[in-house]
């Protein structure tokens, strides 16, 4: 049965179990569920509401698998989002979701995997992992590039650093600038690519960050081999409803929405980058 | 009554004198009847008691950018077409509280509206109109989610549509097979005629609830002669038709003609005032506000009617998606034409007229999407 939006507009309101500030501009929310129960697919967001300011779409970065709570990790960088922040243990959000289009881990089994994480990319990213280090022998090879501004910028910092230490996933942190005492590569997430090796014929890449960082990866996979058909990026627009209503969120003929955020990209390739689409 | 019952698709006279009886019956029937009155010298859509409440021997002129109403020598019901108004005003009103809320202690409740929903007739509804509102029960009713408010008032409203019989200057439903004789998606459709000495309508039952109505008035048998005088009534709409859009190859407007010079000459002209938006009877974009009270208790949600000219639409951390004009005339003419039928699979247009009508300085869809599928000058056509 499809969902009424007079009931889905209206947000479930969730107790904040933990506030985590991952950074200087960046926290971790975890919510208790509705009593209705919440479960999602990697790559999806759901929109919160902070009471009295607005609504806001944001990805959910916690596993899928674990059901008792709703992770979402938060960059401040509006209004809503900055209040969003000076929120408390036991206070309460509204939430309404999960919304959007998924990762499609299910049918990526057996692939190699790529993540390509640029900023807080890594958020709605982080659920891939969780679902593939969990199901760890029903994928190839796995790899993840993460690019940050700079070193106090790395989110997740303690999980990334246990991933680390795990010989069943490689993985690449670069920053744009550093101070002396980073030993850590400097530079786009692009520079690393050449130090990584890709089996074109079974590799899946997933993107997210910022569009400009997302082309130029792109290019990059392009390079070594990847078919369009093999790259998924997640997108990202002004979005009111979250359920293809309003209109915000049109990029062509697509409701970002509803028919993304993630999208492979050979589907949208003629609507990717055109300028003021 | 002695008259036999009117059957869907039957088609009979009824005479000007007792069309009231159609109001009566649906006020008995607990509709609430909307229609076409004058309001300090507009024409719009409010509350329709008697026939005497419509315009009465009036009709309009209208051309790009401009609007006139006028009286005729002729006492006609319907002698003009659409106004700035559509019936989207009721089925999805410009302004609506989603929910309230309140604060309570570290958390907050919420409350949603019970709206209870009136039975509306709309009685006057015209071909390119009912095109529009079965093109926005595809946009509340995706491929996912339906909206409930929609959805409630369109379930329980009654359309009496009338057939034009004189179409305007902006008019151009025929290109985009809407119209001007309403072909589906009524209850009753009437055709107005009128001659030296008789004024009278052909009323077609559309649907089951549109024949139960009209078993209930006074009517006669339609005679051949009635048909004949309504087929050219008909026909003549069709020809006095002038303004046309050429519907073949609009894909190309947003495939090939993205970077046409057009969109910046047009957008010189264009004063982003998102009047087209308001007056469409497809647009449907809005947008969510959050309302607080000054003390913090209490917080409500509301949606609104939004527009693609407004540069804050697109907006994103860091900026606006389509900060130039350009590209904001460009989102709504390509939206309307061309992805509209990806989304829907049924174009964004119905050729009702009215953006042309209401733009403050005349741009006309038309005219712009005809330049625009032409290669620009100088260059060769991609297609
Ligand atoms: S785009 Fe203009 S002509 Fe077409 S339906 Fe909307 S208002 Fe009418
Ligand atoms: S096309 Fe006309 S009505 Fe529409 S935004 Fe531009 S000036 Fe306003
Ligand atoms: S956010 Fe409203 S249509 Fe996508």
């Amino acid at each position: 049965m499809k969902a009424l939006i007079k009931d889905i507009m209206a947000p479930a309101v969730c107790v904040i179990q933990k506030f985590r500030k991952e950074t200087q501009d960046t926290f971790t929310l975890e919510l208790s569920p509705p009593e209705e129960g919440f479960s999602f697919s990697p790559g999806q967001f759901n929109m919160l509401y902070m009471y009295g300011i607005g609504e806001v779409p944001i990805s959910i970065s916690g596993d899928p698998a674990d059901t008792g709570r709703i992770i979402h990790t938060i960059r401040a960088y509006g209004a809503v989002t900055s209040r969003m922040m000076t929120l408390k243990k036991q206070e309460m959000i509204g939430v309404r979701g999960p919304f959007g289009t998924h990762w499609p881990i299910e049918d990526l089994v057996g692939r190699d995997i790529l993540l390509v994480a640029g900023g807080i990319g890594i958020a709605p990213l982080r659920p891939v992992l969780f679902h593939i280090l969990s199901n760890r022998t029903r994928y190839g090879k796995v790899l993840l590039l993460y690019g940050e501004r700079t070193p106090g910028d790395l989110i997740f910092r303690n999980q990334i650093e246990s991933w680390r230490g795990r010989f069943d996933l490689e993985l690449e942190v670069t920053v744009d600038s550093a101070r002396e005492g980073w030993r850590g590569n400097v530079g786009v997430v692009t520079t690393l690519m050449p130090r990584i090796v890709l089996d074109p014929s079974n590799t899946a890449a997933m993107l997210c960050g910022p569009e400009i960082m997302m082309h130029y990866t792109i290019q990059e996979l392009t390079k070594k081999g990847l078919r369009d058909d093999q790259i998924y990026i997640s997108m990202e627009r002004n979005m009111r409803c979250g359920i293809g209503l309003c209109g915000h969120c049109q990029l062509g003929p697509t409701f970002v929405c509803k028919d993304g955020p993630v999208f492979l990209l050979s589907k949208v390739r003629h609507l990717f980058r055109k300028r003021e689409l | 009554m002695t008259q036999n019952p009117v059957k869907l698709a039957d088609e009979v006279v009824i005479d000007r004198d007792d069309l009231q009886q159609i109001l009566d019956v649906l006020e008995s029937d607990g509709y609430q009847t909307i229609g076409p009155v004058i309001r300090e010298g507009v024409m719009v859509y409010g509350e329709l008691k008697t026939v005497f409440d419509l315009p009465v021997g009036w009709t309009d002129e209208q051309g790009p950018g401009s609007y006139r109403l006028k009286k005729s020598d002729t006492p006609t019901l319907f002698g003009y077409v659409v106004g700035a108004q559509s019936w989207k005003k009721y089925l999805y009103p410009s302004v609506s509280r989603l929910w309230r809320s309140e604060r309570e202690g570290n958390g907050f409740s919420v409350i949603e509206e019970k709206d209870q929903f009136p039975a509306y007739a709309f009685f006057g509804a015209r071909s390119c109109e009912i095109s529009a509102i079965s093109i926005q029960d595809r946009v509340f009713n995706n491929d996912k989610y339906s909206d409930y408010n929609y959805n409630e008032i369109r379930r329980k409203s009654f359309i009496v549509a009338v057939n034009c019989t004189k179409p305007a200057g902006t008019c151009f439903c025929a290109s985009m097979d809407t119209g001007p004789k309403a072909f589906a998606g009524f209850d009753i459709a009437l055709t107005e005629l009128l001659t030296n000495k008789r004024h009278f309508f052909i009323a077609e039952a559309g649907s089951d609830r549109g024949a139960s109505v009209l078993s209930r008035v006074t009517f006669r048998p339609v005679t051949k002669d009635d048909k004949a005088l309504a087929l050219g009534v008909h026909q003549a709409a069709l020809r006095q038709m002038v303004r046309r859009l050429n519907t073949s190859n609009l894909a190309a407007i947003f495939s090939d003609h993205f970077d046409h010079p057009q969109w910046e000459k047009v957008s010189g002209r264009c004063l982003t005032c998102g009047n087209c938006t308001m007056v469409c009877p497809t647009c449907f974009c809005h947008t969510i506000e959050d309302k607080t009270a000054l003390d913090g208790l209490y917080a409500e949600r509301w949606r609104k009617w939004d527009s693609c000219f407004t540069k804050d639409f697109s907006y994103i951390h860091g900026g606006s998606i389509r900060a130039s004009e350009k590209s904001r005339y460009r989102q709504w003419l390509t939206h309307k034409l061309v992805t509209w039928v990806e989304q829907f699979g049924t174009l964004g247009c119905v050729g009702c007229g009215r953006c042309i009508t209401w733009c403050p300085v005349g741009i006309d869809i038309t005219e712009e999407a005809s330049v625009i599928m032409q290669a620009p000058d100088g260059v060769s056509p991609s297609i």
